[in-house]
């Protein structure tokens, strides 16, 4: 287990190393570092001195993949792409381009994130798992149909929609809840009962279709005929057998998405004014600041590498025929 | 008058072609036809086609571009530049517009202004609008003008569909007299082919021509008609689902194949290649791609003849961008696929032959692995046309000149905000969305029961 | 609070205990929170609401709060609160006027010949000019864990352990604070801070153009920083360079309230520069204090928690959510102005007046990136103020044709109060006079910018796209600054008549005939080939569409075609800062309202071709005539000889048309009733002091606005609970059938 989990970890290396590579060859692609220097510095009397010394100051003076002019083995090491990628393994994500320090701002805007996401995510396991499992009970039924075409049709509809159709009734129309913002502690609730709402609701669709038919697929082994045949009623079959094995594909299933809740969710925050990681990756990519978009990637994927890693243990530890070489 | 094809115009076309082909061979094979017998044997898949059938033929009409001169001084300035056969049959809508909000149907503008009569005298009114509802004179009831406006698209409708009931009758008809008695009834559910086609013939019809006398979904900010942007919005929203999916797919199929089929270091490297581009964020790359394309596009703006070919090339690109970041899910289910099928007796037995590669995953492999692409293409479909929305609420999106249903929701956000409520673009927007998803949604759940052997039974 | 009845009343009977009981605590909960709380929506708590805090929003995470980088308007209006330069604009007064801050008084100005001998204003040739200061004494900076000292006269948290370090995340976490005289020392200090290179301020080189001496130390410090920063092998952000051991030649601290600053010849406008927070007092302690490694890596640092002798201080800097302001214990004797009313603003303006500063004890500022949101919690009154955005301006406005604006009745019912004014800016439409078919001097080139000059309707223009919120520009001057004219004599008679006491636009046919003689007749060039110009914007946003086919429709009523380049806002920059243009539309907004921040924006020296790329002036207008009078006005008093040079240089503008002189926007802010003291003033930014709220009016008015409806939520509970019984109904058929026959469900994947 221990071999296997380094050996994971080694894979990831070069892995990162072009996650690093598509991040700086993408954005200097689109920006140069007078850009950046500019867009910093404001659009007022700007002076090429002042752009020159904001270089220096951000590590920008360097030459992005080869430097020419150093000697040696130099030449590759002192470039803006491996200066910037050996700080990144070694989670020192430095200053952002307008000189805050991003892993503070990292764990404050962590918090925030998390308060949406985890509540979002259990929730809506529960509920979803909830659902199905009284789906199941009525399997083949018109509820069962009419509930199915319901989810379809809640897969359907555009995220947007929901977020705005929420904002326009629940806090607009009937003043429920603050429209946008967020505080830390209880004060807080109020802020994030909506975007969970909304979170919850727009997955119930998918999640339920699928939970079903983990479901359905384990009514209809064997054992489980067995026990109905001698007349277990369909609830104690459902909660006693069913449940109890369906939850190992949905374990595993949902073990890589744990990570990434970190990340927060994009739209979500950014229409809630919520201060995340979410919201935070947005503003960068619209400022351009080079400095946050690369820490951004490089901890989204090292967070979607951790999950591939935890979904492989959880199948071991779940299932004891599975065995990790 | 010219035809103009831009890139995107082109792409289509050949997809249909491509279908067109598809549906030839799939004629050919019993098998294949079969399945798809018994795809269209449910009727919410039928239903389901009818609608993206109609959603199909209208992107393939906004996709047939004619470039109009004006031939005279001044004379027919309004209709220079680009247009495609869609905005020419609704050119009416494009030439009648407003000078701001209008609700669906209304006669007078949405918000009051201040107005100025004759003698000086300052009042707050509502506005009489340029062309909706005009032809009603004063004090009609527009709900009795609508009444009787509905009784020539209904007679229209009943004309074409009888005319259809006729032909397929007597195809039918012919069918059955050649069938052996044997043979089983066929279950095929035209019925409800009939009635959605119906319903959506009539409602188009109604709506075109409605659209003559009122704006049937209202007018945007700037006096647009919403209908005609919620109908332009289909080619955008279509194209980005189908042509993204044309992008990935080669490169989804010979990497998946080749990384199962060769193994060793051809599949460490595809490997690392999908495992790679999977772990950036999404997001983050689609937004870091689509600026790259922005600087492109602003360093070579002599490339571009017009704005449209501009909106359109933006189109194409993110065509490509979202191809080229949604094939690794695909790969990686075809790689698995690969590797077990290539350790199947026969095509072990193919190789002990001598059988070249690439002659074993064309005989062998790949023809089963084609439900899971079918799967996967259907599956997609519904997700890039959401996608889209997203996309241009993040500013990473279509052209903001193109007509898409995200720039829409992107503007309808604003109105929402207003008081009283500007509902119908949001509205729009959402019915014409819905549908499409809807139906893509029901079609590929029926396409996955039908094709995928290991699911539930 | 009938909640409870109405539920016991519609209770179903045949529901379940379980259920009684679930409904039972869902409506004491209800009942609890509409006790407790008027409105569940309100983003604050209870206690703010019902205190003296203004709340108010930001739409832009200020990046940068140390004064000497900080150059924008959103942390301006965060950072005014907090430091205070020597001076500052009277709040009320017309034409705006300067007025000591921390000064005894105006500074004393002394000039000197090339000898080094005091000279009177109007000698010709004088080579200095000397600002004495006199501070007013007493004044303390708020208090803060930098000046604390231990019993050996140490500074206490000057060399924090981690251990310490690990109790603090914001400034507030220090156990102890103090606080320290403001001397001049403090003012110096700034400027030295200013001079240093790293610090990336970015008025250094405009200044060492006039402050004598500050180039030298500039390149002095900055190198000597540079070296030890490279010895020591540290950043800029954690390494201490002392400044007071290093003189400016041209700044000189007398004793402990007096300092002196020389200038290079005369520059009047120096002191309006003084009002800006560039020149706020920094104390050296908090300078070393902030340069900690370990504060550093909280993201406290003198960029992010200022210290200033302002009437606040923010004592919570979260860009992402919220800036919070409080109080400053410390502040000085500071009143309302007693006088200066402007012609037509409201008396009660002055009720206030001579009261001790400020009124409003706690600012929150929360970030509101979306106008929606926004909007809508100024309409439910959860801020105080708000600016009317173009979406939501025609619910909120409505415009007469003459162009005055009035609130809408919905607006006036909530008791919404309303101003406008003429913003000190302009927005413009230049042409690059070096491009050899629109710029140039000749009397056909000229003729052909007149004629587009005509042909491009502002009035038009701010009809359609801004709903009215501007005024048409006849000159680079905007309203309310020396130089402008109203009327008839500021009319710009190239492209306006002046009829019935109003201006006409000159008609389309004046335009043509223009252009004809520029040697274009119908826009057509001499070989028969319509005439193509290029016109570059950043503008690509959604609205912007309209904009540019609006333009293209402007230069076809002449017959000639625009071909429009958008691009991003750096490479449009990019392209004009290379003179690579030929044509573009920019804006400028005063720093202070001399009419030379406006003329200098077409004064030769300035070009960006004659700069490389860092002059202010992009149309590179570089007319000899209009430098020599723009030198000869540039150091004048304000006096009826500046006014007719003025006039002069209008003139030579109006004719050479280097520019389509666009329009001055308007601002609008609507407020609620309960905050007084509103007044727009566009350059002075510590106005927060000046307001006043009146809290039992906004606590009763929000309430009103925002209570909450129930009978949704009601409903769903009834559905959610009559959907169980059935449920169970139909659980139990099924049991009892399954019994019979053991059911195979295939049919469910039929849908």
């Amino acid at each position: 287990m221990f071999a296997y989990i380094v050996r994971r970890v080694l894979f990831a290396l070069p892995i990162l190393i072009g996650v690093n590579f598509i991040t700086f060859a993408l954005f200097f692609m689109a920006n140069t570092p007078d850009d950046m220097a500019r867009a910093q510095l404001g659009a007022k009397q700007t002076t090429p001195a002042m752009i020159q010394s904001w270089k220096i100051d951000h590590g920008y003076d360097k030459p992005l993949f080869f430097n020419a002019e150093s000697p040696g083995l130099a030449k590759v090491q002192e470039t803006l792409f491996v200066q910037e990628s050996m700080k990144l393994f070694a989670f020192d994500f430095g200053q952002s381009d307008s000189g805050r320090q991003i892993t503070a701002d990292i764990y404050e805007r962590m918090w925030p994130s998390l308060a949406i996401a985890l509540p979002t995510f259990v929730i809506g396991l529960v509920t979803n798992i909830a659902l199905a499992l009284l789906i199941v009970l009525f399997r083949g039924s018109t509820l069962d149909t009419a509930t199915m075409m319901v989810a379809v049709a809640i897969m359907s509809i555009s995220g947007l929609f929901y977020i705005i159709a929420g904002q326009v009734l629940f806090s607009k129309v009937w003043h429920w809840v603050p429209i946008s913002g967020y505080t830390e502690g209880w004060e807080g609730f109020k802020f994030l009962i909506l975007p969970i709402f909304i979170g919850v609701f727009s997955g119930i669709g998918a999640g339920m279709r699928w939970y079903r038919s983990i479901f359905l697929e384990e009514m209809n082994k064997d054992y489980i005929r067995t026990a109905r045949a001698k007349g277990l009623s369909d609830i104690k079959v459902l909660f006693g057998h069913v449940l109890q094995n369906g939850m190992l594909p949905i374990l595993t299933g949902v073990v890589v998405v744990i990570p990434t809740l970190f990340m927060g969710s994009l739209i979500m925050e950014s229409f809630f004014g919520i201060p995340g990681l979410g919201s935070y990756t947005l503003d960068a990519i619209n400022a351009q600041d080079f400095g946050i978009v690369k820490a951004m990637v490089f901890l989204g994927s090292v967070l979607y590498i951790i999950g591939l890693i935890l979904t492989d243990i959880s199948y071991t530890l779940f299932d004891p025929r599975v065995k990790l070489a | 008058m010219s035809f103009v094809w831009l890139w995107t115009d082109l792409m289509v076309w050949s997809l249909l072609f491509v279908i067109l082909a598809g549906i030839r061979s799939i004629k050919n094979s019993e098998q294949a036809r079969k399945q798809w017998r018994s795809i269209f044997e449910s009727r919410v898949a039928m239903a389901s086609m009818v609608i993206l059938t109609f959603y199909f033929v209208f992107a393939l009409l906004g996709s047939v571009h004619v470039q109009l001169t004006s031939n005279g001084e001044n004379t027919s300035e309004k209709r220079q530049g680009v247009y495609s056969v869609l905005d020419l049959s609704l050119i009416h809508l494009i030439e009648q517009t407003e000078r701001t909000y209008s609700a669906p149907f209304a006669t007078h503008e949405y918000s009051t202004s201040l107005n100025f009569d004759e003698n000086g005298q300052v009042s707050q009114s509502y506005l009489v609008l340029k062309h909706g509802g005009q032809h009603l004179t004063n004090g009609a009831s527009i709900w009795l003008d609508v009444l009787v406006k509905t009784g020539l698209p209904l007679l229209v409708t009943l004309g074409i569909m009888a005319l259809l009931l006729m032909v397929h009758a007597y195809f039918r008809f012919k069918a059955f007299a050649l069938r052996s008695i044997n043979d089983k009834a066929n279950k095929m559910p035209w019925k409800t082919a009939y009635i959605s086609f119906f319903s959506l013939l009539f409602l188009f019809i109604w709506f075109y021509y409605m659209s003559h006398f009122y704006h049937v979904l209202g007018t945007d900010k700037v006096g647009q008609d919403v209908l005609l942007q919620s109908i332009k919005s289909i080619r955008t929203g279509v194209l980005i689902g189908l042509l993204t999916t044309l992008v990935m797919l080669p490169l989804a199929l010979i990497l998946g194949i080749s990384a199962g089929y060769f193994k060793g270091w051809v599949d460490d490297v595809i490997q690392y290649l999908y495992t790679t581009l999977n772990s950036i964020p999404g997001v983050l790359l689609i937004a870091a791609a689509v600026l790259v394309m922005q600087v492109i596009i602003t360093n070579n703006s002599d490339w571009f003849g017009s704005t449209e070919e501009r909106a359109d090339l933006r189109l194409l690109f993110l065509i490509f961008i979202l191809g080229l970041t949604s094939w690794t899910g695909l790969c990686r289910l075809l790689r698995a696929e690969t590797l077990k099928i290539s350790q199947v007796e026969y095509v072990s037995a193919a190789k002990a032959f001598g059988l070249g590669p690439f002659k074993i995953i064309k005989n062998h492999i790949l023809p089963n692995l084609m439900h899971l692409v079918l799967i996967a293409l259907v599956l997609d479909f519904s997700g890039l046309v959401l996608a889209e929305a997203v996309l241009s609420y993040v500013g990473v999106g279509v052209d903001p000149t193109t007509a898409s249903w995200g720039n829409m929701i992107n503007q309808a956000r604003l109105e929402m905000a207003r008081e009283p409520m500007v509902w119908w673009s949001l509205f729009s927007a959402f019915v014409f969305m819905f549908t499409l998803v809807l139906a893509a949604n029901l079609f590929s759940d029926r396409v996955q029961t039908v094709l995928d052997p290991r699911r539930v039974n | 609070m009938n909640l409870l009845l109405l539920f016991k009343k519609s209770l179903p009977n045949q529901s379940s205990g379980f259920c009684r009981h679930l409904l039972g605590i869902l409506a004491i909960t209800f009942y609890a929170t509409g006790c407790s709380a008027a409105t569940w929506n309100n983003p604050y708590s209870a206690d703010q609401a019902n205190s003296q805090t203004l709340f108010s929003s930001f739409s832009e995470s200020p990046k940068h709060l140390d004064p000497v980088v900080s150059y924008s308007s959103n942390e301006w209006a965060i950072l005014s609160q907090v430091y205070e330069p020597p001076l500052q604009y009277h709040y009320l007064k017309r034409p705006y006027t300067l007025e000591p801050l921390t000064l005894a008084k105006m500074p004393e100005t002394t000039y000197f010949d090339a000898k080094g001998k005091e000279a009177t204003e109007a000698h010709p040739a004088i080579a200095f000019t000397e600002y004495l200061f006199t501070l007013k004494p007493g004044i303390q900076f708020q208090p803060h864990p930098a000046f604390v000292k231990d019993n050996l006269g140490q500074f206490k948290y000057h060399h924090l352990d981690s251990d310490a370090l690990s109790k603090i995340d914001m400034v507030r976490d220090f156990k102890q604070k103090s606080s320290r005289e403001l001397i001049a020392a403090d003012y110096v200090y700034a400027l030295k801070r200013m001079a240093l290179r790293q610090n990336h301020s970015p008025i250094l080189d405009s200044m060492a153009q006039y402050i004598e001496g500050l180039t030298d130390f500039s390149e002095r410090v900055s190198k000597a920083y540079q070296m030890e920063l490279s010895v020591n092998d540290k950043s800029t952000q954690t390494h201490f360079f002392d400044l007071n051991k290093v003189e400016i030649s041209g700044v000189q601290i007398i004793d402990k309230y007096h300092y002196k600053i020389r200038i290079k010849g005369v520059y009047p406008q120096f002191l309006y520069w003084l009002s800006m927070n560039f020149f706020a007092p920094i104390p050296w302690e908090a300078d070393a204090f902030y340069k900690q490694p370990g504060l550093v890596e909280k993201n406290l640092t003198l960029d992010t928690s200022p210290v200033g002798t302002g009437p606040y201080q923010l004592v919570e800097n979260n860009p992402n959510k919220r800036m919070r302001l409080l109080a400053n214990p410390n502040y000085h004797q500071d009143s309302y102005p007693v006088d200066g009313l402007a012609k037509g603003a409201d008396p009660s303006l002055l009720n206030d007046a001579g009261k001790q500063l400020p009124f409003i004890k706690e600012v929150i500022y929360s970030l509101e990136k979306e106008s929606v949101p926004l909007w809508n919690k100024f309409l439910q009154g959860y801020y105080d103020a708000s600016g009317v955005s173009s979406d939501s301006f025609d619910q909120a406005v409505s415009v007469s044709n003459s162009g005055s604006m009035s609130l809408t009745p919905e607006m006036q019912e909530k008791g919404i109060q309303f101003l406008n004014m003429i913003q000190p800016s302009i927005m413009y439409f230049g042409f690059n006079m070096a491009d050899p078919v629109v710029g140039g001097y000749s009397e056909k080139q000229r003729k052909l910018r007149q004629a587009l000059s005509i042909a491009i309707n502002f009035e038009e223009y701010i009809s359609i796209f801004l709903n009215g919120r501007g005024v048409i520009a006849q000159g680079p001057i905007p309203p309310g600054i020396f130089g402008y004219q109203e009327g008839q004599a500021g009319s710009n008679i190239v492209l306006f008549d002046w009829v019935d006491n109003r201006l006409h636009r000159k008609p389309i046919e004046i335009a043509k005939q223009l252009l004809t003689e520029a040697g274009y007749p119908n826009g057509r060039m001499p070989d028969g080939t319509p005439l193509t110009l290029h016109y570059d914007t950043a503008a690509t946003g959604p609205d912007s569409q309209a904009m540019l086919s609006w333009y293209r429709k402007q230069f076809a009523k002449l017959g000639i075609e625009l071909v429009i380049r958008a691009t991003d806002y750096n490479r449009f920059q990019d392209k004009v800062r290379g003179a690579k243009v030929q044509m573009f539309s920019w804006g400028w907004n005063a720093d202070y309202p001399d009419p030379e921040n406006f003329l200098f924006l077409l004064y030769g020296g300035n070009a960006t071709i004659n700069t490389n790329g860092s002059g202010i002036n992009s149309a590179n207008y570089d007319n000899p005539e209009f430098n020599k009078l723009f030198l000869k006005m540039k150091t004048m008093s304000n006096s009826p000889e500046r006014l007719a040079i003025i006039q002069k240089m209008t003139l030579l503008l109006q004719q050479d048309a280097p520019w389509v002189w666009g329009y001055h926007p308007k601002s609008l802010s609507l407020y609620h009733s309960w905050l007084h003291n509103v007044w727009p003033n566009p350059l002075a930014n510590n106005t927060v002091k000046y307001r006043r709220i009146e809290v039992q009016e906004r606590v009763l008015k929000q309430s009103a606005w925002n209570q909450p409806v129930i009978w949704p939520i009601i409903i769903v509970l009834f559905v959610v609970i009559g959907s169980i019984y059935p449920l169970r109904l139909a659980y139990r058929r099924r049991q009892k059938a399954s019994i019979k026959t053991v059911a195979k469900n295939t049919k469910s994947e039929d849908i």
